[in-house]
Protein backbone atom coordinates (compact mmCIF):
# COMPACT_ATOMS: atom_id res chain seq x y z
CA UNK A 1 0.00 0.00 0.00
CA UNK A 2 1.26 3.45 -0.87
CA UNK A 3 1.79 5.65 2.14
CA UNK A 4 0.54 9.18 1.63
CA UNK A 5 0.91 12.12 3.92
CA UNK A 6 -2.15 12.84 6.03
CA UNK A 7 -3.08 16.23 4.42
CA UNK A 8 -2.82 14.66 0.96
CA UNK A 9 -4.98 11.77 2.08
CA UNK A 10 -7.59 14.13 3.49
CA UNK A 11 -7.57 16.18 0.31
CA UNK A 12 -8.05 13.02 -1.76
CA UNK A 13 -10.89 11.87 0.48
CA UNK A 14 -12.56 15.25 0.15
CA UNK A 15 -12.13 15.24 -3.61
CA UNK A 16 -13.32 11.70 -4.21
CA UNK A 17 -17.02 12.41 -3.67
CA UNK A 18 -17.33 15.30 -6.19
CA UNK A 19 -15.23 13.40 -8.72
CA UNK A 20 -17.37 10.30 -8.32
CA UNK A 21 -20.59 12.32 -8.58
CA UNK A 22 -19.27 13.70 -11.86
CA UNK A 23 -18.51 10.11 -12.85
CA UNK A 24 -22.11 9.19 -11.99
CA UNK A 25 -23.36 11.79 -14.47
CA UNK A 26 -20.82 10.35 -16.88
CA UNK A 27 -22.33 6.87 -16.53
CA UNK A 28 -25.77 8.37 -17.17
CA UNK A 29 -24.54 9.92 -20.41
CA UNK A 30 -22.79 6.69 -21.32
CA UNK A 31 -25.96 4.74 -20.65
CA UNK A 32 -27.88 7.07 -22.96
CA UNK A 33 -25.17 7.15 -25.65
CA UNK A 34 -24.03 3.56 -25.89
CA UNK A 35 -26.90 1.17 -25.23
CA UNK A 36 -25.01 -1.78 -26.67
CA UNK A 37 -22.22 -1.39 -24.12
CA UNK A 38 -24.73 -1.14 -21.28
CA UNK A 39 -26.54 -4.21 -22.55
CA UNK A 40 -23.27 -6.15 -22.78
CA UNK A 41 -22.20 -5.20 -19.27
CA UNK A 42 -25.66 -6.08 -17.90
CA UNK A 43 -25.50 -9.48 -19.50
CA UNK A 44 -21.90 -9.95 -18.28
CA UNK A 45 -23.07 -9.29 -14.70
CA UNK A 46 -26.05 -11.57 -15.19
CA UNK A 47 -23.88 -14.34 -16.63
CA UNK A 48 -21.48 -13.99 -13.72
CA UNK A 49 -24.30 -14.27 -11.20
CA UNK A 50 -26.35 -16.96 -12.94
CA UNK A 51 -24.62 -19.87 -11.11
CA UNK A 52 -25.10 -18.07 -7.79
CA UNK A 53 -28.80 -17.66 -8.50
CA UNK A 54 -29.01 -21.31 -9.51
CA UNK A 55 -27.59 -22.27 -6.09
CA UNK A 56 -29.92 -19.89 -4.29
CA UNK A 57 -32.93 -21.12 -6.28
CA UNK A 58 -33.45 -24.15 -4.01
CA UNK A 59 -33.84 -22.32 -0.67
CA UNK A 60 -35.80 -19.51 -2.32
CA UNK A 61 -38.06 -22.09 -3.94
CA UNK A 62 -38.58 -23.68 -0.53
CA UNK A 63 -39.59 -20.33 0.98
CA UNK A 64 -42.00 -19.68 -1.86
CA UNK A 65 -43.41 -23.18 -1.46
CA UNK A 66 -44.13 -22.58 2.23
CA UNK A 67 -45.85 -19.26 1.51
CA UNK A 68 -48.03 -20.68 -1.25
CA UNK A 69 -48.80 -23.76 0.89
CA UNK A 70 -50.08 -21.50 3.65
CA UNK A 71 -52.27 -19.68 1.13
CA UNK A 72 -53.65 -22.97 -0.15
CA UNK A 73 -54.47 -24.21 3.34
CA UNK A 74 -56.24 -20.97 4.17
CA UNK A 75 -58.39 -21.02 1.07
CA UNK A 76 -58.97 -24.77 0.84
CA UNK A 77 -62.74 -24.73 1.10
CA UNK A 78 -63.27 -21.78 -1.23
CA UNK A 79 -60.84 -23.23 -3.72
CA UNK A 80 -62.52 -26.61 -3.85
CA UNK A 81 -65.96 -25.14 -4.51
CA UNK A 82 -64.47 -22.91 -7.19
CA UNK A 83 -62.74 -25.88 -8.78
CA UNK A 84 -65.91 -27.96 -8.75
CA UNK A 85 -67.79 -25.19 -10.50
CA UNK A 86 -64.95 -24.69 -12.98
CA UNK A 87 -64.77 -28.42 -13.62
CA UNK A 88 -68.46 -28.50 -14.54
CA UNK A 89 -67.95 -25.62 -16.91
CA UNK A 90 -64.86 -27.21 -18.45
CA UNK A 91 -66.73 -30.47 -19.01
CA UNK A 92 -69.26 -28.57 -21.05
CA UNK A 93 -66.44 -26.87 -22.95
CA UNK A 94 -64.73 -30.16 -23.55
CA UNK A 95 -67.84 -31.49 -25.24
CA UNK A 96 -68.02 -28.33 -27.36
CA UNK A 97 -64.32 -28.54 -28.21
CA UNK A 98 -64.57 -32.17 -29.28
CA UNK A 99 -67.50 -31.36 -31.53
CA UNK A 100 -65.64 -28.40 -33.02
CA UNK A 101 -62.48 -30.43 -33.51
CA UNK A 102 -64.39 -33.04 -35.45
CA UNK A 103 -66.06 -30.38 -37.54
CA UNK A 104 -62.73 -28.64 -38.10
CA UNK A 105 -61.07 -31.82 -39.26
CA UNK A 106 -63.94 -32.39 -41.67
CA UNK A 107 -63.69 -28.89 -43.11
CA UNK A 108 -59.91 -29.08 -43.38
CA UNK A 109 -60.16 -32.28 -45.34
CA UNK A 110 -62.43 -30.54 -47.81
CA UNK A 111 -60.15 -27.49 -48.15
CA UNK A 112 -56.85 -29.41 -48.25
CA UNK A 113 -55.66 -26.97 -45.58
CA UNK A 114 -51.94 -27.00 -44.72
CA UNK A 115 -51.66 -26.71 -40.94
CA UNK A 116 -48.94 -24.62 -39.24
CA UNK A 117 -46.09 -26.75 -37.94
CA UNK A 118 -46.26 -27.36 -34.20
CA UNK A 119 -43.92 -24.82 -32.58
CA UNK A 120 -40.78 -25.99 -30.79
CA UNK A 121 -40.18 -24.79 -27.30
CA UNK A 122 -37.62 -25.13 -24.53
CA UNK A 123 -38.30 -24.58 -20.88
CA UNK A 124 -36.08 -22.30 -18.82
CA UNK A 125 -36.03 -21.45 -15.14
CA UNK A 126 -36.60 -17.89 -14.00
CA UNK A 127 -33.67 -17.09 -11.70
CA UNK A 128 -33.98 -13.41 -10.92
CA UNK A 129 -36.26 -10.43 -11.04
CA UNK A 130 -34.36 -8.16 -13.40
CA UNK A 131 -36.76 -5.25 -13.42
CA UNK A 132 -36.15 -2.86 -10.59
CA UNK A 133 -38.63 -0.23 -9.54
CA UNK A 134 -39.65 1.15 -12.91
CA UNK A 135 -39.35 -1.88 -15.19
CA UNK A 136 -40.78 -5.36 -15.45
CA UNK A 137 -38.31 -7.97 -16.58
CA UNK A 138 -36.99 -11.34 -15.44
CA UNK A 139 -33.74 -13.19 -15.92
CA UNK A 140 -33.75 -16.81 -17.09
CA UNK A 141 -30.88 -19.27 -16.82
CA UNK A 142 -29.83 -20.64 -20.19
CA UNK A 143 -26.87 -22.73 -21.10
CA UNK A 144 -25.28 -24.77 -23.84
CA UNK A 145 -28.36 -27.00 -23.97
CA UNK A 146 -30.69 -24.04 -24.36
CA UNK A 147 -29.89 -21.55 -27.06
CA UNK A 148 -32.03 -18.45 -26.83
CA UNK A 149 -32.20 -15.68 -29.39
CA UNK A 150 -33.31 -12.14 -29.19
CA UNK A 151 -36.94 -11.69 -30.13
CA UNK A 152 -38.10 -15.16 -29.13
CA UNK A 153 -41.41 -15.37 -27.34
CA UNK A 154 -41.77 -16.49 -23.73
CA UNK A 155 -44.96 -18.03 -22.37
CA UNK A 156 -45.68 -19.41 -18.96
CA UNK A 157 -48.00 -22.38 -18.66
CA UNK A 158 -51.07 -20.23 -19.29
CA UNK A 159 -50.26 -17.47 -21.72
CA UNK A 160 -47.94 -14.87 -23.16
CA UNK A 161 -45.42 -13.52 -20.64
CA UNK A 162 -42.89 -11.52 -22.66
CA UNK A 163 -40.09 -11.66 -25.14
CA UNK A 164 -36.35 -12.10 -25.04
CA UNK A 165 -34.57 -8.75 -25.26
CA UNK A 166 -31.01 -9.43 -24.13
CA UNK A 167 -29.01 -12.59 -24.45
CA UNK A 168 -25.82 -13.53 -22.63
CA UNK A 169 -23.78 -16.68 -22.41
CA UNK A 170 -25.56 -18.23 -19.45
CA UNK A 171 -28.61 -16.07 -19.03
CA UNK A 172 -31.16 -14.04 -20.95
CA UNK A 173 -33.40 -11.17 -20.02
CA UNK A 174 -37.09 -11.24 -20.77
CA UNK A 175 -39.05 -8.01 -20.99
CA UNK A 176 -42.49 -8.77 -19.58
CA UNK A 177 -45.62 -7.56 -21.37
CA UNK A 178 -46.48 -5.41 -18.34
CA UNK A 179 -43.34 -3.29 -18.78
CA UNK A 180 -43.81 0.31 -19.77
CA UNK A 181 -41.76 -0.22 -22.93
CA UNK A 182 -43.70 -3.25 -24.08
CA UNK A 183 -45.97 -2.90 -27.11
CA UNK A 184 -47.69 -6.04 -28.33
CA UNK A 185 -49.94 -6.19 -31.40
CA UNK A 186 -53.06 -8.12 -30.42
CA UNK A 187 -56.38 -9.16 -31.88
CA UNK A 188 -59.67 -9.26 -30.00
CA UNK A 189 -60.90 -12.72 -30.73
CA UNK A 190 -64.59 -11.92 -30.87
CA UNK A 191 -64.59 -8.96 -33.25
CA UNK A 192 -61.20 -9.62 -34.96
CA UNK A 193 -60.39 -5.98 -34.23
CA UNK A 194 -56.67 -5.23 -34.01
CA UNK A 195 -55.23 -3.23 -31.15
CA UNK A 196 -51.98 -2.53 -29.33
CA UNK A 197 -51.43 -3.83 -25.82
CA UNK A 198 -49.33 -1.25 -24.00
CA UNK A 199 -47.57 -2.05 -20.73
CA UNK A 200 -47.97 0.39 -17.85
CA UNK A 201 -45.78 -1.31 -15.21
CA UNK A 202 -49.05 -2.20 -13.48
CA UNK A 203 -50.55 -5.67 -13.36
CA UNK A 204 -52.85 -5.06 -16.33
CA UNK A 205 -51.58 -3.63 -19.62
CA UNK A 206 -53.88 -1.26 -21.50
CA UNK A 207 -55.39 -1.58 -24.94
CA UNK A 208 -54.86 1.26 -27.39
CA UNK A 209 -55.38 2.08 -31.06
CA UNK A 210 -58.35 -0.15 -31.82
CA UNK A 211 -60.31 0.66 -35.00
CA UNK A 212 -63.02 3.25 -34.47
CA UNK A 213 -66.39 1.81 -33.65
CA UNK A 214 -64.92 -1.44 -32.36
CA UNK A 215 -64.63 -0.58 -28.67
CA UNK A 216 -63.21 -3.60 -26.79
CA UNK A 217 -65.86 -5.14 -24.58
CA UNK A 218 -65.22 -6.60 -21.15
CA UNK A 219 -64.81 -10.36 -21.43
CA UNK A 220 -63.36 -10.41 -24.97
CA UNK A 221 -60.48 -12.84 -25.33
CA UNK A 222 -57.23 -11.24 -26.46
CA UNK A 223 -54.69 -13.15 -28.58
CA UNK A 224 -51.50 -12.06 -30.33
CA UNK A 225 -51.57 -10.79 -33.87
CA UNK A 226 -49.02 -11.67 -36.52
CA UNK A 227 -49.07 -8.03 -37.66
CA UNK A 228 -45.43 -7.15 -36.93
CA UNK A 229 -44.03 -10.59 -37.80
CA UNK A 230 -42.58 -10.84 -34.30
CA UNK A 231 -45.36 -12.92 -32.78
CA UNK A 232 -47.24 -15.79 -34.30
CA UNK A 233 -50.98 -15.20 -34.44
CA UNK A 234 -53.27 -16.62 -31.82
CA UNK A 235 -51.10 -16.99 -28.71
CA UNK A 236 -53.35 -16.62 -25.67
CA UNK A 237 -52.80 -13.27 -23.93
CA UNK A 238 -55.73 -12.48 -21.66
CA UNK A 239 -59.23 -11.15 -21.26
CA UNK A 240 -60.47 -7.58 -21.65
CA UNK A 241 -61.53 -5.87 -18.44
CA UNK A 242 -62.67 -2.29 -18.09
CA UNK A 243 -60.35 -0.52 -15.66
CA UNK A 244 -61.28 1.99 -12.98
CA UNK A 245 -60.66 4.87 -15.36
CA UNK A 246 -62.94 3.34 -17.96
CA UNK A 247 -60.01 2.40 -20.15
CA UNK A 248 -59.99 -1.18 -21.48
CA UNK A 249 -57.25 -3.27 -19.90
CA UNK A 250 -56.10 -6.84 -20.35
CA UNK A 251 -56.24 -9.29 -17.49
CA UNK A 252 -53.36 -11.58 -18.42
CA UNK A 253 -53.59 -15.34 -18.39
CA UNK A 254 -49.92 -15.52 -17.44
CA UNK A 255 -49.20 -15.18 -13.72
CA UNK A 256 -46.41 -12.68 -13.99
CA UNK A 257 -46.08 -12.16 -10.24
CA UNK A 258 -45.02 -15.75 -9.67
CA UNK A 259 -43.11 -16.87 -12.70
CA UNK A 260 -40.82 -19.80 -12.11
CA UNK A 261 -40.64 -21.60 -15.43
CA UNK A 262 -40.99 -20.05 -18.86
CA UNK A 263 -41.44 -21.75 -22.20
CA UNK A 264 -39.25 -20.10 -24.83
CA UNK A 265 -40.79 -20.64 -28.25
CA UNK A 266 -38.98 -20.77 -31.52
CA UNK A 267 -41.61 -19.98 -34.09
CA UNK A 268 -39.21 -19.91 -36.99
CA UNK A 269 -40.02 -16.29 -37.70
CA UNK A 270 -36.37 -15.74 -38.57
CA UNK A 271 -37.34 -17.19 -41.92
CA UNK A 272 -39.73 -14.31 -42.48
CA UNK A 273 -37.50 -11.58 -41.10
CA UNK A 274 -34.04 -11.30 -42.61
CA UNK A 275 -31.88 -13.62 -40.45
CA UNK A 276 -29.48 -10.88 -39.34
CA UNK A 277 -32.38 -8.83 -37.99
CA UNK A 278 -32.90 -11.51 -35.36
CA UNK A 279 -29.29 -12.33 -34.60
CA UNK A 280 -27.77 -8.87 -34.23
CA UNK A 281 -28.55 -6.57 -31.31
CA UNK A 282 -31.62 -4.72 -32.42
CA UNK A 283 -31.96 -1.24 -30.89
CA UNK A 284 -35.48 -0.87 -32.27
CA UNK A 285 -36.90 -3.68 -30.18
CA UNK A 286 -37.82 -1.67 -27.12
CA UNK A 287 -39.00 1.71 -28.31
CA UNK A 288 -41.48 0.47 -30.88
CA UNK A 289 -43.59 2.78 -32.90
CA UNK B 1 -11.90 11.62 10.44
CA UNK B 2 -10.68 10.04 13.66
CA UNK B 3 -8.17 7.34 12.87
CA UNK B 4 -7.22 4.72 15.37
CA UNK B 5 -3.57 4.65 16.35
CA UNK B 6 -1.61 1.70 15.07
CA UNK B 7 0.04 -0.66 17.56
CA UNK B 8 3.74 0.04 17.97
CA UNK B 9 4.99 -3.19 16.40
CA UNK B 10 4.35 -3.78 12.70
CA UNK B 11 1.33 -6.09 12.30
CA UNK B 12 2.03 -9.56 10.96
CA UNK B 13 0.63 -10.96 7.74
CA UNK B 14 -2.29 -12.74 9.41
CA UNK B 15 -3.27 -9.64 11.36
CA UNK B 16 -3.18 -7.63 8.14
CA UNK B 17 -5.27 -10.19 6.28
CA UNK B 18 -7.68 -10.15 9.18
CA UNK B 19 -7.98 -6.37 9.07
CA UNK B 20 -8.38 -6.43 5.31
CA UNK B 21 -11.15 -9.02 5.54
CA UNK B 22 -12.86 -6.97 8.22
CA UNK B 23 -12.64 -3.84 6.09
CA UNK B 24 -14.21 -5.71 3.18
CA UNK B 25 -17.18 -7.05 5.15
CA UNK B 26 -19.54 -4.05 4.74
CA UNK B 27 -19.09 -3.82 0.98
CA UNK B 28 -19.23 -7.56 0.39
CA UNK B 29 -22.29 -8.19 2.58
CA UNK B 30 -24.16 -5.26 1.02
CA UNK B 31 -23.36 -6.49 -2.50
CA UNK B 32 -24.38 -10.04 -1.58
CA UNK B 33 -27.60 -8.80 -0.03
CA UNK B 34 -28.39 -6.82 -3.18
CA UNK B 35 -27.73 -9.83 -5.40
CA UNK B 36 -29.95 -12.06 -3.28
CA UNK B 37 -32.63 -9.34 -3.18
CA UNK B 38 -32.90 -9.63 -6.96
CA UNK B 39 -34.05 -13.24 -6.65
CA UNK B 40 -37.67 -13.74 -7.67
CA UNK B 41 -39.79 -14.19 -4.56
CA UNK B 42 -42.93 -12.58 -5.92
CA UNK B 43 -42.41 -9.34 -4.01
CA UNK B 44 -41.85 -5.99 -5.68
CA UNK B 45 -38.16 -5.30 -6.05
CA UNK B 46 -36.40 -4.91 -2.71
CA UNK B 47 -33.02 -4.40 -4.36
CA UNK B 48 -32.84 -0.57 -3.99
CA UNK B 49 -34.02 -0.86 -0.38
CA UNK B 50 -31.14 -3.19 0.48
CA UNK B 51 -28.60 -1.04 -1.34
CA UNK B 52 -29.70 2.19 0.32
CA UNK B 53 -29.83 0.66 3.80
CA UNK B 54 -26.35 -0.84 3.39
CA UNK B 55 -24.73 2.34 2.13
CA UNK B 56 -26.47 4.49 4.75
CA UNK B 57 -25.68 2.24 7.71
CA UNK B 58 -22.03 1.64 6.89
CA UNK B 59 -21.37 5.26 5.88
CA UNK B 60 -22.74 6.25 9.26
CA UNK B 61 -21.13 3.69 11.55
CA UNK B 62 -18.06 2.47 9.67
CA UNK B 63 -17.18 5.08 7.05
CA UNK B 64 -13.66 3.69 6.71
CA UNK B 65 -15.10 0.52 5.19
CA UNK B 66 -17.66 2.27 2.97
CA UNK B 67 -15.65 4.89 1.07
CA UNK B 68 -17.14 6.76 -1.86
CA UNK B 69 -15.76 4.39 -4.54
CA UNK B 70 -17.46 1.44 -2.81
CA UNK B 71 -20.74 3.38 -2.72
CA UNK B 72 -20.23 4.06 -6.42
CA UNK B 73 -19.71 0.35 -7.02
CA UNK B 74 -22.88 -0.51 -5.09
CA UNK B 75 -24.82 1.94 -7.24
CA UNK B 76 -23.39 0.48 -10.43
CA UNK B 77 -24.31 -3.01 -9.25
CA UNK B 78 -27.86 -1.86 -8.52
CA UNK B 79 -28.17 -0.33 -11.99
CA UNK B 80 -26.71 -3.34 -13.76
CA UNK B 81 -28.94 -5.79 -11.86
CA UNK B 82 -32.05 -3.84 -12.80
CA UNK B 83 -33.44 -2.63 -16.08
CA UNK B 84 -33.49 1.08 -15.25
CA UNK B 85 -31.37 3.65 -17.09
CA UNK B 86 -27.74 3.48 -15.96
CA UNK B 87 -26.54 6.01 -13.38
CA UNK B 88 -29.64 6.43 -11.22
CA UNK B 89 -28.48 4.05 -8.49
CA UNK B 90 -24.94 5.40 -8.72
CA UNK B 91 -26.01 8.98 -8.11
CA UNK B 92 -28.56 8.28 -5.36
CA UNK B 93 -26.22 6.01 -3.41
CA UNK B 94 -23.30 8.43 -3.76
CA UNK B 95 -25.42 11.34 -2.54
CA UNK B 96 -26.69 9.20 0.34
CA UNK B 97 -23.11 8.32 1.23
CA UNK B 98 -21.96 11.94 1.13
CA UNK B 99 -24.90 13.20 3.18
CA UNK B 100 -24.60 10.41 5.75
CA UNK B 101 -20.91 11.21 6.09
CA UNK B 102 -21.73 14.87 6.73
CA UNK B 103 -24.32 14.05 9.36
CA UNK B 104 -22.49 11.23 11.08
CA UNK B 105 -21.09 13.37 13.90
CA UNK B 106 -24.68 14.12 14.93
CA UNK B 107 -26.45 10.95 13.93
CA UNK B 108 -24.06 8.21 15.08
CA UNK B 109 -24.69 9.08 18.75
CA UNK B 110 -28.48 9.08 18.50
CA UNK B 111 -30.90 6.33 19.43
CA UNK B 112 -32.09 3.84 16.83
CA UNK B 113 -35.46 5.55 16.50
CA UNK B 114 -33.93 8.91 15.60
CA UNK B 115 -31.55 7.29 13.11
CA UNK B 116 -34.52 5.55 11.54
CA UNK B 117 -36.37 8.85 11.35
CA UNK B 118 -33.38 10.43 9.62
CA UNK B 119 -33.25 7.42 7.32
CA UNK B 120 -36.89 8.07 6.38
CA UNK B 121 -35.79 11.48 5.13
CA UNK B 122 -32.90 9.92 3.22
CA UNK B 123 -35.24 7.33 1.70
CA UNK B 124 -37.72 10.00 0.66
CA UNK B 125 -34.99 12.01 -1.03
CA UNK B 126 -33.41 8.96 -2.67
CA UNK B 127 -36.71 7.70 -4.05
CA UNK B 128 -37.61 11.22 -5.18
CA UNK B 129 -34.29 11.68 -6.97
CA UNK B 130 -34.68 8.23 -8.51
CA UNK B 131 -38.17 9.11 -9.74
CA UNK B 132 -37.09 12.42 -11.26
CA UNK B 133 -34.03 10.89 -12.92
CA UNK B 134 -36.10 8.02 -14.26
CA UNK B 135 -38.56 10.51 -15.75
CA UNK B 136 -35.73 12.58 -17.26
CA UNK B 137 -33.63 9.72 -18.61
CA UNK B 138 -36.50 7.70 -20.03
CA UNK B 139 -38.29 10.93 -21.08
CA UNK B 140 -41.58 9.50 -19.87
CA UNK B 141 -43.39 10.17 -16.62
CA UNK B 142 -43.50 6.88 -14.67
CA UNK B 143 -46.49 6.10 -12.48
CA UNK B 144 -46.07 6.98 -8.81
CA UNK B 145 -47.31 3.68 -7.38
CA UNK B 146 -43.99 1.80 -7.72
CA UNK B 147 -42.15 4.78 -6.25
CA UNK B 148 -44.45 4.81 -3.22
CA UNK B 149 -44.13 1.04 -2.87
CA UNK B 150 -40.36 1.39 -3.02
CA UNK B 151 -40.40 4.11 -0.39
CA UNK B 152 -42.54 1.96 1.92
CA UNK B 153 -40.27 -1.04 1.42
CA UNK B 154 -37.13 1.02 1.91
CA UNK B 155 -38.37 2.47 5.19
CA UNK B 156 -40.05 -0.70 6.41
CA UNK B 157 -37.12 -3.00 5.76
CA UNK B 158 -34.58 -0.77 7.49
CA UNK B 159 -35.09 -1.99 11.08
CA UNK B 160 -34.52 -5.62 10.05
CA UNK B 161 -31.51 -4.81 7.87
CA UNK B 162 -30.08 -2.43 10.48
CA UNK B 163 -30.45 -5.09 13.17
CA UNK B 164 -28.53 -7.58 11.02
CA UNK B 165 -25.86 -5.04 10.17
CA UNK B 166 -25.61 -3.94 13.81
CA UNK B 167 -24.91 -7.56 14.79
CA UNK B 168 -22.10 -7.69 12.23
CA UNK B 169 -20.83 -4.30 13.37
CA UNK B 170 -20.71 -5.38 17.03
CA UNK B 171 -18.97 -8.64 16.15
CA UNK B 172 -16.37 -6.64 14.21
CA UNK B 173 -15.90 -4.25 17.13
CA UNK B 174 -15.34 -7.19 19.48
CA UNK B 175 -12.79 -8.64 17.08
CA UNK B 176 -11.04 -5.29 16.88
CA UNK B 177 -10.93 -5.01 20.66
CA UNK B 178 -9.26 -8.42 20.82
CA UNK B 179 -6.76 -7.69 18.07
Amino acid sequence: MIRLSIPLRQALARLSVPVLIAAAFGTMLLGKADTVLVERSRMAVADLLAPLYAVAAEPIGAVRQVVSEAHVLLNLREESSRLREENDRLHRWQAAALALEAENALLRRQLSFVPDPAPQFRTARVVADAGGTYARAVLIATGPYLQVQKGQVALDERGLAGRVTEVGGRSARILLVTDMNSRIPVVLEGSRARAMMVGTNGARPRLQHWPSGMQPQAGDRVVTSAESATFPAGLPVGIVRIGETGWPEVELFAQLDRLDLLRIFEFGLAGILPPEAVARPDPTIRPRR
Amino acid sequence: MARQGRPASAPGLLARLDALARAAVPGVTTALGMILAAAPVGLPSILPAVGLAGVFFWSLFRPGSMPAPVAFGMGLLQDLLGFAPLGIGVLTLLLTHAAALRLRRVLAKQSFLLVWLAYCGFALLAVGIGYVLQALLAWQVPSTTPAIAQLGLTIGLYPLLAWLMACVHRAMQRAEALA
